[in-house]
Order: C-alpha cells, then sequence, then structure tokens
C-alpha cells in the first residue's frame, strides 16, 4: 500500500503527513508514505487545492485535512470515502 | 493489505463492528429511531447554543464596565480603563461572530469546491467569465498556498487568464471573516462598501490583464500540463451530516489559527483607542491628506496579515478621526496584496506578469481609497 502526501510545504501538508504517520501506525499497516513537494508533480494528479492525500495511486481528498479517523476509515474501505 | 470488515458478520467481530459503524453514521442511509432522536438533539442543542450566545452577546457591555471599574477598579475616564474596557467587550464579541460565521462559511463551502467553480468557468468569455469568477471568488475554499495548483487547473483547462485573476483576486480580498467582521463592527453599510468594491477591483483588473494579452509571461511547463479532467472526488454527494462537519473543521481550523492574531489585533486597537488623542489620526489619516491613500498601500502590501488580525485595528483608526477610504485602501492592500502569496506564485508566472497583477490590484485599491474619501 502506497500512500502520498501531496503539498509544497505548507503547514497543513505537515499536519496531514502526522495523521497519515498516525492512522497508519493504529492500524498496523503496512504502508509507505511518500511526501510529493514539486509542483511539477503534484499537479500530476489534477488536484486544485493542496494538501492532498493519495492512496495506491487515488485521490482521497485535497483542500483540506481529514482527520486520523476518516484517514483510518479510507485505508480500510478502499473505493469507499 | 488489511482485510475488509465486514460490518453485519457477528459473533467475535460484533464489538469492532459497532465501532465501525457508530464512526460511519453520517453515511447511513435509514433514519432509524436513535438516529432521529440523535437530530432532534442537535436541533435542540443547536437553539440553546444559539440562546447562551445571544444572552453573552447582551451581557457583554456591562460585563466589560464591571471588569474595568469593579475588579480592576481603575478610576473611570484613566486612558487604561477605556483600553481595557475596549479589550474585554470586543474580544469575546469579536470570537463569538467569527466562530459563528466560519461554521455557516464551512457549510456553505461545502457546496462550492473549486472542481465545480472551474467547470463553470472552463470556456467563458471575458467580462461575463470576469464577473463570475469574482463572484465565485467569494464562496470558494481558497487559500494563498493553493493558489499555484488552482492557476495551473484553471489556465489548463481553458478558463481565459484574466478570468482565474478576478478569481485570484477576489478570493483573497473579498474575504467572508472581513466581510462579517465589518457587518459586526460597523454595521451593513461599511460591510456592503467592502463587498462592493472588492469585486470590482477583481473585476475590473482581471478584466485589463486579460485584455492586456500576458499569456506568455505564463512559464512554459504551465501550459504543457495534461489538462484537468473531472474531479476524482465525489464531494458532492455529501450528506448533511458531512456538512456540518466541514462546518466544524473549518472552525478549528480558522478560529484555531487566527485567535492569537485577533487578540493581537483587539489588543492594538485598544491601545489605540485608550491613548491616542480624539482625532490625531484625522491629521495623519484623514481626508485631507492626500498622500495617506497611496502611503496606506506601500504599507499595506509587504504587511500579511488576515482580515482578522487587521479589522480591529482598522476599527480602532476608524475611531480617531481616519478616513474611511484610506482606512479601506489599507486594509484592502493588507489582505488581498500579499507578499508571500506573489512569491509563490513566481513559480508560475514570470516577474512582468506578476508586476502586473501587483500593479493593477495596487491602483484599484488607490482609486476605492480616493473615492471614498470623495463621497463619504
Amino acid at each position: 500500500m502506497k500512500i502520498q502526501i501531496l503539498g509544497t510545504g505548507c503547514a497543513k501538508c505537515k499536519t496531514l503527513t502526522a495523521h497519515a504517520e498516525k492512522a497508519v501506525q493504529e492500524l498496523a499497516l503496512e504502508a509507505e508514505i511518500e511526501k510529493v513537494t514539486a509542483i511539477q508533480d503534484i499537479m500530476k494528479f489534477q488536484i486544485l487545492m493542496t494538501p492532498g492525500l493519495v492512496i495506491d495511486g487515488q485521490v482521497k481528498a485535497a483542500g483540506r485535512v481529514p482527520s486520523t479517523e476518516e484517514i483510518k476509515r479510507m485505508l480500510v474501505a478502499p473505493g469507499g470515502k | 493489505m488489511w482485510p475488509r470488515r465486514h460490518v453485519l458478520s457477528g459473533g467475535e467481530e460484533a464489538v469492532e463492528s459497532k465501532e465501525v459503524t457508530s464512526s460511519v453514521h453520517g453515511d447511513v442511509a435509514p433514519v432509524s429511531h436513535s438516529m432521529r432522536l440523535r437530530r432532534v438533539g442537535q436541533v435542540m442543542i443547536l437553539f440553546i447554543g444559539t440562546a447562551a450566545l445571544w444572552f453573552i452577546y447582551r451581557s457583554l457591555e456591562p460585563f466589560a464596565q464591571w471588569v474595568t471599574y469593579s475588579i480592576l477598579a481603575i478610576p473611570a475616564g484613566r486612558h487604561l480603563a477605556s483600553a481595557v474596557e475596549f479589550f474585554v467587550y470586543e474580544a469575546p464579541k469579536v470570537l463569538m461572530l467569527l466562530t459563528v460565521v466560519v461554521f455557516g462559511v464551512g457549510i456553505v463551502r461545502s457546496f462550492f469546491t473549486p472542481e465545480r467553480t472551474r467547470r463553470i468557468l472552463a470556456g467563458r468569455r471575458e467580462a461575463a467569465g470576469n464577473v463570475l469568477a469574482s463572484l465565485l471568488g467569494v464562496v470558494t475554499p481558497f487559500c494563498s498556498c493553493s493558489a499555484v495548483p488552482l492557476f495551473i487547473g484553471f489556465v489548463t483547462t481553458g478558463v481565459p487568464l484574466g478570468v482565474t485573476f478576478s478569481f485570484l483576486i477576489s478570493a483573497p480580498m473579498v474575504n467572508e471573516v472581513a466581510l462579517v467582521l465589518l457587518f459586526g463592527l460597523f454595521g451593513w453599510k461599511v460591510a456592503a462598501i467592502y463587498l462592493g468594491t472588492g469585486l470590482a477591483i477583481a473585476m475590473t483588473a482581471g478584466w485589463i490583464i486579460g485584455r492586456l494579452k500576458l499569456e506568455r509571461w505564463v512559464e512554459d511547463w504551465v501550459l504543457q500540463t495534461p489538462a484537468g479532467t473531472a474531479s476524482a472526488l465525489g464531494e458532492a454527494g455529501m450528506t448533511w451530516a458531512e456538512r456540518i462537519r466541514r462546518g466544524r473543521d473549518a472552525v478549528k481550523d480558522i478560529v484555531g489559527k487566527v485567535w492569537p492574531y485577533l487578540l493581537g489585533g483587539i489588543a492594538v486597537g485598544a491601545g489605540i483607542h485608550g491613548y491616542v488623542p480624539q482625532n490625531f489620526m484625522a491629521a495623519i489619516m484623514g481626508k485631507g491628506a492626500w498622500w495617506s491613500v497611496p502611503l496606506a498601500v506601500v504599507i499595506g502590501v509587504p504587511m500579511y496579515s488576515n482580515a482578522a488580525g487587521i479589522i480591529p485595528v482598522v476599527q480602532a483608526l476608524l475611531g480617531k478621526g481616519a478616513a474611511l477610504g484610506t482606512v479601506l485602501a489599507f486594509m484592502m492592500s493588507v489582505i488581498g496584496l500579499s507578499l508571500p502569496e506573489m512569491i509563490i506564485l513566481r513559480k508560475v508566472l514570470k516577474v512582468p506578469l506578476i508586476a502586473t497583477f501587483a500593479g493593477v490590484v495596487a491602483l484599484g485599491i488607490l482609486v476605492v481609497g480616493y473615492v471614498f474619501n470623495m463621497v463619504m
């Protein structure tokens, strides 16, 4: 499982990274968390607002910071919200 | 991969499944009895909360006087007394106002995603597009750190450059927090003036930038970015529970971030209110001083504060005889034109375009300042 955090380094991106790390830890998942910071790479995901959360190549949230609980739900139910 | 949980598998899964269902209750379709009860409870909380807020609001003035003259026992008529009373009255009032508004705006914004705005604006002609973009800039969620992805996403899907700029100007400048604070502190006229002039600047500045045909000053790689498609997020079908959660998140996010600025701003305002002599500002920021408007803009642009921090200062300045146009120009240049945003935009725009953007907007703010000083 691969989790990508899209953002150029604003405060919200850091919070999102922390939430994602905590979610992975609490679920005891094997997941790689990658930070995508170059704007050209971020734009490949075609989001309009940062930060963005991508799980296995799919954009799950953009422009907001989902809570740890919400990320956990996204992780356990692929395809769901 | 973590095995998918089956909510109704019973047995040993029961405890776990309870936790899962309760955490996603907003998405469960059939309205059960307990959910209806909960909804009634939520409505009651809303009513009681509103009543409580109203009561607190009404008792703030006597409370501030009580704190100042009875608890702290500052003799009336002293500078300190008037500063303290100002602070004790304004700080809770403005914080309450801000919380209520940000919550409401968070809900409104769950209807206006940037993706939707882009869909509306794509392929629009200028003029009509500029008007629409400026209006949408007010309600679409925006933060200056998202200016770059937003710009690229708009331009590559066929939103004209000038229309994109109308949006980028109006989004930070016509700020809902500012609007409501102005309404709360000065009444609807000043709020309407702010809204009207802010929109006018966004529309005309965007239109002018469109007319100037500055596309060549956009960084080349931007236009080579593959055109964005429809949103990958299914944000449209949001439940009300989800929208309310967005409102709550907005409060946590925005109020949690701006309250120190707000208190700082009110403290500065309180200082001005208590210590600066009446009509002191009339000499330097009054109507008579023609140079005060450009000076306000020059000081305002490099300053970076959010609306919540600057408006209490604005209120105090107005109270001491500063002219409305000058103060408005100062406020708009602080929140509408920010140095950090321009530095971020440098990634996608070449310097001449950024300079034109800043110049046109600053000019618009100047015009607004002068016009108001003339007519008011």
